[in-house]
C-alpha cells in the first residue's frame, strides 16, 4: 500500500469533492494564493481559481458568517479558521447563527457549511496557538464535530463531513500533519458517526480521539508489556458520538480512562467519564479515570508544553495505578 | 406597491404615496396589536422591540428592492419582513410563540425567517446578521441572479466590529450587498452622541468605498429615493450603505417608558411621524380624510383578525421540541431528553 500523509489526504479529499460538487468552495485567510498556513490547500486555487478558493481579509467573524449566508443560498462553504484558538472570535457566527437557525426557523433551512481548523500541542506555539477547544463546540448543539486521528479518516471524515446537512466543525491535530501511514483511501469508510475500535484487549478501555489516539496505542504497547491488555477506542466524530461501543467495551472490561488534550474541567474527558460512570455505573470496578490537559494555558517551552497536555507515559502510569 | 403605469407623475406620486402611506399604516397597527397583546401577557415573547416610529425606513427600502433579493433584519424588524410582503397571521403568531408562525413558535420576534420572500432572519444578536447577507450576495454574483442582498440593523450595530468587517469584504469583493442602517438615535438607553463621536454615519461606510447616503425619514418619497439609487449601484457591482434617520418612539422593548429621555425630546421626536406626514401629504394633494380614514379602518379591520387568529392558535406540541436541531434522517437527529436518560441510567435491572 502506498504511503500517504494526513496534510496530503485532506487536500486529497477537498480536490475530489469540489470536483464532483460544483457548490464547495473554500474561504479563509490565506487559502488560495499562500496556500494554507499549514499547506492543505496548497495548489488548488491553480485548479479551481480564485472563485473557489476565496482568499479573505483577516475578519474571521465574517468569514464564517459569510460562510453561513451562502449556505443558506444554497452553497457548501468550507470556512478555515486557521487556528482553532480563534473560534472565540467566531462564537457568534459559529454558536448563534450556524448552530441555531435550523432550529429557530422552525427547520425551514440548514446550513451545510465545514469549518476546518486545526488545534492541538506540539509546535511550540504558545498559549493563543496550541489549544484544544473542542468542548466549546460539543457545548453548543446544532454543530457537528469530527476530529480524525488517523490518515484515512482524515480523508474519510472530510469526504462525509462534506455531505451533511448540518454545519461540521472539523478539527485537524497541527502535530499530525506530516504523519504518514500506509492507507487504501478506496476502502470504503465506516458511516458518519461511528467510532472504532483500535486497539482490542480485556483488561481496560481507553477511549480517545485525534492525536491522542496514536498516544494511547503507544501506551497500549507498554502497558501489554506489563500485562494489561487495554482496548483503544477512537471516537472520530465527538457529535454525533458513538457511546453504543464504548458502553459495549466497557462492559466487557470494568475499567475506562478517557484521554484528552483538552483541559479536564469541563471537557470531552469530563463528559465522557460522567457519561459512562452513568451508563455502565453496574459494570465497573474503578472510578472512571480522565487523563485530560492541565489547567493552565499552553507553554512555549517544549518541555512545560509536552506535560501541559497528556503523554504516553501519563496515560502508562495512570493504567498502573488503577490495577495497582 | 409602486407598480403605478399613471402617466401623469402628479397621480403617479400620489397612488404610489397612498400605497407606501397603506403599508406604513399596517406596519404601526399590526405593531400597536402586537403591543397590546404583548401587555395583556397573551404573547409568549418576553422581547418585543416595536418599530414605531421607523415605518419609511422599512417601506422606502422595501419599495426599492425586488423579488428575488434576500434580507437579513435585527431585533426591530416586523415592519421591514411586512413590508416584504409577510402574512401578519404568521407573523404574530410567531410572536406569540405559536404553532402557526413562520417558525413553528421557536424563533419569535426576534428569530423569524422565511425563506420564500428571502428574509434569511432577524437577528438578537446586535449586527449577527450582517454577515450572512455577504455571503448571500457572494453566491448571487457568482450565479449572476441580479439579486442584491441586504443587512438591516439598528444605529447600535455601527460601534459593532463585523460590520467593518462585513463592508470591507462586500467592496473588496464589489458584491451586491446594502447595508441599512435605521438610525433611531438610540441603542437601548443610550443615545447615538453617547455612543460614538463619529455620528456622521455614512462617511464610515464611504471609507470602505461604498456608496453611501444619509436620508431623512420624514417623508418616505425621499428614503424612495435614496434607496433606488444606493440598490441600483449595488446591482451594478457597488455595495451601498444608507441611513435612514428616524426617532424611536417607544422605548427599547415595548414595556420600557424611556426614563433616560426628557420630554422635551420625546415631544420633537415623535413629530418626527413618516405615517402622518404621509397622510397631510395626500390631504394636500386632494385626498379626502375619509378616504384615508376608510383606508385606516380596512386596516383595523384585518389586525384585528390577526390578534383574533393569533389568541386562537395553539402552542406548539411538545413532541417538536427536540426537532430540528438537526437534520432528519441523520445519526442523532434529536438529542436524548434529559429524563429519558436519568429514567435510563436509574433503571433497576
Amino acid at each position: 500500500m502506498p504511503k500517504s500523509a494526513y496534510r496530503d489526504v485532506l487536500k486529497q479529499a477537498l480536490t475530489d469533492a469540489m470536483r464532483e460538487a460544483p457548490d464547495i468552495f473554500v474561504i479563509g485567510e490565506e487559502v488560495g494564493r499562500y496556500g494554507g498556513a499549514y499547506g492543505v490547500t496548497k495548489g488548488l486555487i491553480e485548479e479551481f481559481g480564485r472563485d473557489r478558493l476565496i482568499d479573505t481579509p483577516i475578519s474571521e467573524p465574517s468569514i464564517v458568517g459569510t460562510a453561513v449566508g451562502a449556505a443558506m443560498a444554497g452553497m457548501r462553504p468550507v470556512a478555515e479558521l486557521m487556528y482553532v484558538d480563534f473560534i472565540g472570535m467566531t462564537m457568534d457566527q459559529l454558536g448563534n447563527q450556524a448552530a441555531k437557525i435550523r432550529y429557530m426557523f422552525g427547520g425551514q433551512i440548514g446550513v451545510p457549511m465545514v469549518l476546518r481548523t486545526q488545534g492541538g500541542t506540539g509546535r511550540s506555539a504558545g498559549a493563543q496557538h496550541s489549544q484544544s477547544l473542542e468542548a466549546y463546540v460539543m457545548h453548543t448543539p446544532g454543530l457537528r464535530l469530527a476530529m480524525p486521528a488517523t490518515v484515512y479518516d482524515a480523508y474519510h471524515l472530510l469526504r462525509q463531513a462534506l455531505t451533511q446537512p448540518d454545519p461540521v466543525v472539523f478539527i485537524e491535530h497541527k502535530s499530525l500533519y506530516a504523519l504518514s501511514e500506509d492507507v487504501d483511501l478506496s476502502v470504503l469508510p465506516p458511516n458518519w458517526g461511528k467510532a472504532l475500535v483500535r486497539r482490542q484487549g480485556k483488561d481496560l478501555v481507553i477511549v480517545s480521539y485525534s492525536r491522542q489516539v496514536h498516544y494511547a496505542l503507544k501506551a497500549a504497547e507498554d502497558l501489554a508489556a506489563m500485562g494489561i491488555d487495554a482496548t483503544v477506542i477512537d471516537l472520530r466524530t465527538l457529535n454525533p458520538i458513538d457511546f453504543d461501543t464504548i458502553r459495549a467495551e466497557v462492559e466487557k472490561t470494568g475499567k475506562a480512562m478517557v484521554v484528552s488534550e483538552g483541559v479536564m474541567t469541563c471537557g470531552v474527558a469530563a463528559e465522557l467519564a460522567a457519561r459512562i460512570t452513568e451508563e455502565c455505573f453496574d459494570f465497573l470496578e474503578e472510578p472512571v479515570v480522565r487523563v485530560a490537559g492541565e489547567e493552565i494555558p499552553i507553554s512555549v517551552s517544549v518541555e512545560l508544553e509536552r506535560h501541559s497536555v497528556p503523554t504516553p507515559e501519563l496515560v502508562v502510569s495512570t493504567a498502573g495505578k488503577m490495577f495497582a | 406597491m409602486s407598480k403605478i403605469t399613471n402617466t401623469k407623475p402628479a397621480q403617479q406620486s400620489n397612488s404610489e404615496l397612498l400605497a407606501h402611506y397603506r403599508e406604513m399604516r399596517r406596519i404601526r397597527t399590526f405593531e400597536d396589536r402586537v403591543g397590546e397583546l404583548y401587555l395583556r401577557g397573551e404573547s409568549a415573547g418576553s422581547m418585543l422591540h416595536p418599530s414605531i416610529g421607523e415605518e419609511s425606513a422599512a417601506v422606502g427600502v422595501s419599495a426599492a428592492m425586488r423579488e428575488g433579493d434576500t434580507f437579513t433584519t435585527h431585533h426591530r424588524g416586523h415592519g421591514i419582513f411586512l413590508a416584504r410582503e409577510a402574512d401578519p397571521n404568521r407573523m404574530m403568531s410567531e410572536i406569540g410563540g405559536k404553532d402557526t408562525g413562520y417558525c413553528r413558535g421557536k424563533g419569535g420576534s426576534m428569530h423569524i425567517a422565511d425563506m420564500t420572500l428571502g428574509h434569511l432572519g432577524a437577528n438578537a444578536i446586535v449586527g449577527g446578521g450582517i454577515p450572512a447577507v455577504v455571503g448571500a450576495a457572494l453566491v448571487a454574483k457568482q450565479r449572476k441572479t441580479g439579486a442584491v442582498s441586504l443587512a438591516f440593523f439598528g444605529d447600535g450595530a455601527m460601534q459593532q466590529g463585523v460590520l467593518y468587517e462585513s463592508m470591507n469584504m462586500a467592496a473588496l469583493w464589489d458584491l451586491p450587498v446594502v447595508f441599512v442602517c435605521i438610525n433611531n438615535q438610540w441603542g437601548m438607553g443610550t443615545r447615538i452622541d453617547q455612543a460614538t463621536k463619529s455620528t456622521q454615519l455614512h462617511e464610515r461606510a464611504k471609507a470602505f468605498g461604498l456608496n453611501a447616503e444619509t436620508v431623512d425619514g420624514l417623508d418616505v418619497l425621499d428614503v424612495v429615493d435614496a434607496a433606488t439609487r444606493i440598490l441600483d449601484g449595488a446591482r451594478a457591482g457597488t455595495p451601498g450603505f444608507i441611513a435612514v434617520d428616524c426617532f424611536r418612539f417607544y422605548g427599547h422593548g415595548r414595556k420600557d417608558k424611556s426614563p433616560y429621555r426628557s420630554e422635551a425630546e420625546e415631544i420633537e421626536g415623535r413629530a418626527k411621524d413618516p405615517v402622518l406626514h404621509a397622510r397631510n401629504a395626500l390631504i394636500e394633494q386632494g385626498i379626502s380624510e375619509a378616504d384615508l380614514d376608510a383606508v385606516d379602518s380596512d386596516i383595523g379591520a384585518e389586525m384585528d383578525a390577526t390578534v383574533d387568529f393569533t389568541i386562537k392558535s395553539g402552542e406548539p406540541d411538545l413532541s417538536t421540541m427536540f426537532r430540528d436541531v438537526f437534520a432528519p434522517d441523520q445519526p442523532e437527529p434529536e438529542p436524548e431528553p434529559v429524563l429519558m436518560r436519568i429514567d435510563r441510567v436509574l433503571a433497576k435491572e
